[in-house]
């Protein structure tokens, strides 16, 4: 790890003043799950290290007029506890290993991770580009996207960011010179380049807190993964469900780790309207949600994945 | 202080002593705060902001209840602070990167990975590691009953993961330990001993302080 120097800031304002205009001016520690781990390997060199634990108004969820607000310091076991938040989104949280990174992790980090494509985490870049081509197509692929037609190919870590797109959550990102609010949904962003992200937050900006609307929408989350122990799921599904009796009125459903952001299959949104959630439907819905998507050499079993996650959120929503 | 290495241990040994005598002996040394930023005047700290390093800082970390000093770069972990600056050597450093669960000890009663903490953020905070443990707690002992370890090396790291546990799940099943203990891994596999230790830990605890 590069040595750097570190502020321990009390206040929002404090914290945004020692943000840099540069990603290598400054990195933001929470729980540092990620940032550690960046900064170990040389991905992330930041000159100062800004830990924003000691600011008071980034912690706990607060129910307000608007709905529920998530400060960016709660933890992922505090998320996973919450009698206040969706089901989807606890569940979402439960699925995340292991008690250690539940413990440490920030759901303003699990927003704001960096992929976790093995290309990348190598030092080969964002998007793996060799002589004006990326190498995953004919690559070590296996975990990459399903959807989209590159050149990022890597996956959203997020496990929070497909629920909160079908609750239709926003985020809050804060600088010195003011303040945003931007739905998750555009949030996260498939860069074109090398030199861009995979979330629109600038690097002088401090994601501070997640707004989730009042819902009586009917939630899940299902992922699947390989082994219980730490790992990231190879696929995720949350579906948010508006009902009028048992018939659907209206459906979000929305797909992780398929694609280099949260993947909103609409055509399963749409195959759900004026139908009562069955084994049936769901698993209509399931294959809809799998339509145009584009395996590459090694991942079509993801395919597969995808479907019966959505599948199994859209029963367990129903589900009394 | 070279920026391009690890500063895994003190830099300036004293001559003439083994490397953990050397290493404890540095204990209290001269705070040097760092003087000059690294970031350009623009950039520069808001007031009231308190900024330090890159150099050596001089930092109090409360392990196992007592208050203890030392003085490290803020890039140093507590894992690297606690084997390398303190003398404790109960937490391991394997996979370094918050996955293998060696390093396990628990801050504020809840298990982390030390190895993907800083030492100085882990002030004002009441760490937890398997020293400050009785030999014969329960969990150890368990351990021990039900064949929990073959080499050892993960076995801090799970006892202590195991006490964290056992203080939200005072009652569990084995798939519950499973699933609870999933944060730690074992090479030699001593997987089914250490899901049989901790459930016989937990009766032994009912109605004890589980330390």
């Amino acid at each position: 790890m590069q040595a750097f120097e570190y502020a321990n800031p009390n206040t929002l304002q404090e914290a945004t003043g020692l943000l840099g205009a540069q990603w290598g001016d400054a990195g933001v520690l929470a729980g540092g799950t990620d940032l550690l781990s960046l900064m170990k390997e040389n991905l992330h060199t930041p000159k100062r290290v800004v830990n924003i634990k000691n600011i008071k108004e980034l912690e706990g969820i607060h129910r307000s007029g608007g709905g529920l607000r998530i400060g960016a310091l709660v933890t992922i076991d505090e998320l996973a506890k919450s009698h206040e938040a969706p089901r989807s989104l606890v569940e979402a949280a439960e699925y995340i290993p292991s008690p250690q990174i539940r413990h440490m992790g920030t759901v303003g980090g699990d927003l704001c991770q960096r992929p976790r494509c093995w290309y990348y985490r190598q030092g080969m870049g964002l998007l793996a580009m060799k002589d004006g081509k990326s190498l995953v197509p004919g690559g070590e692929n296996r975990y990459h996207a399903i959807f989209g037609e590159g050149p990022a190919y890597f996956v959203s870590a997020s496990s929070l960011g497909p629920a909160l797109v079908t609750l239709g959550a926003r985020v809050k990102l804060v600088s010195a010179k003011g303040s945003r609010e931007v739905p998750v949904a555009s949030f996260f962003v498939a860069p074109a380049d090398e030199n861009s992200r995979e979330t629109v937050l600038r690097p002088d900006e401090i994601l501070t807190e997640i707004i989730v609307p009042n819902t009586t929408m009917k939630t899940a989350t299902y992922e699947v993964r390989q082994k219980e122990a730490l790992d990231w799921p190879l696929a995720a599904a949350s579906v948010a469900l508006t009902m009028s009796g048992n018939k659907v009125t209206a459906a979000k459903v929305v797909l992780g780790h398929v694609a280099p952001t949260p993947h909103v299959a609409t055509a399963a949104e749409e195959a759900l309207k004026g139908q009562s959630v069955t084994e049936a439907t769901a698993e209509s819905a399931g294959k809809a949600a799998v339509e145009g998507a584009r395996p590459l050499s090694q991942n079509a079993y993801k395919v597969t994945l995808a479907k019966v996650a959505v599948k199994r959120a859209l029963l367990g929503a129903v589900k009394a | 202080m070279s920026s391009k290495k690890d500063p895994e241990l003190p830099v300036q040994p004293k001559s003439g002593f083994s490397r953990r005598g050397f290493i404890r002996g540095v204990g209290i040394g001269s705070g040097v705060l760092g003087t000059t930023g690294l970031l350009p005047k623009e950039a520069a700290a808001a007031p009231g902001a308190a900024v330090v390093g890159p150099g050596p800082v001089a930092m109090t970390l409360t392990i196992n209840g007592k208050p203890v000093n030392l003085t490290a770069e803020p890039r140093v972990t507590l894992l690297d602070a606690m084997r390398n600056y303190l003398d404790l050597t109960g937490a391991k450093r394997v996979c370094d990167r918050g996955t293998c669960g060696a390093c396990t000890v628990l801050i504020n009663g809840k298990s982390v990975y030390s190895c993907t903490t800083l030492a100085i953020d882990a002030q004002g905070k009441k760490i937890e590691t398997i020293e400050g443990l009785p030999v014969n707690n329960p969990v150890s002992a368990a351990f021990v009953n039900h064949d929990g370890q073959q080499c050892g090396y993960c076995t801090p790291g799970f006892v202590m993961a195991a006490h964290g546990f056992l203080r939200e799940h005072p009652n569990p099943t084995e798939a519950d330990v499973e699933h609870g203990l999933c944060g730690n891994l074992c090479r030699c596999g001593t997987y089914m001993g250490v899901r049989k230790a901790v459930v016989e830990a937990a009766k032994g605890m009912k109605g004890g302080s589980n330390g």
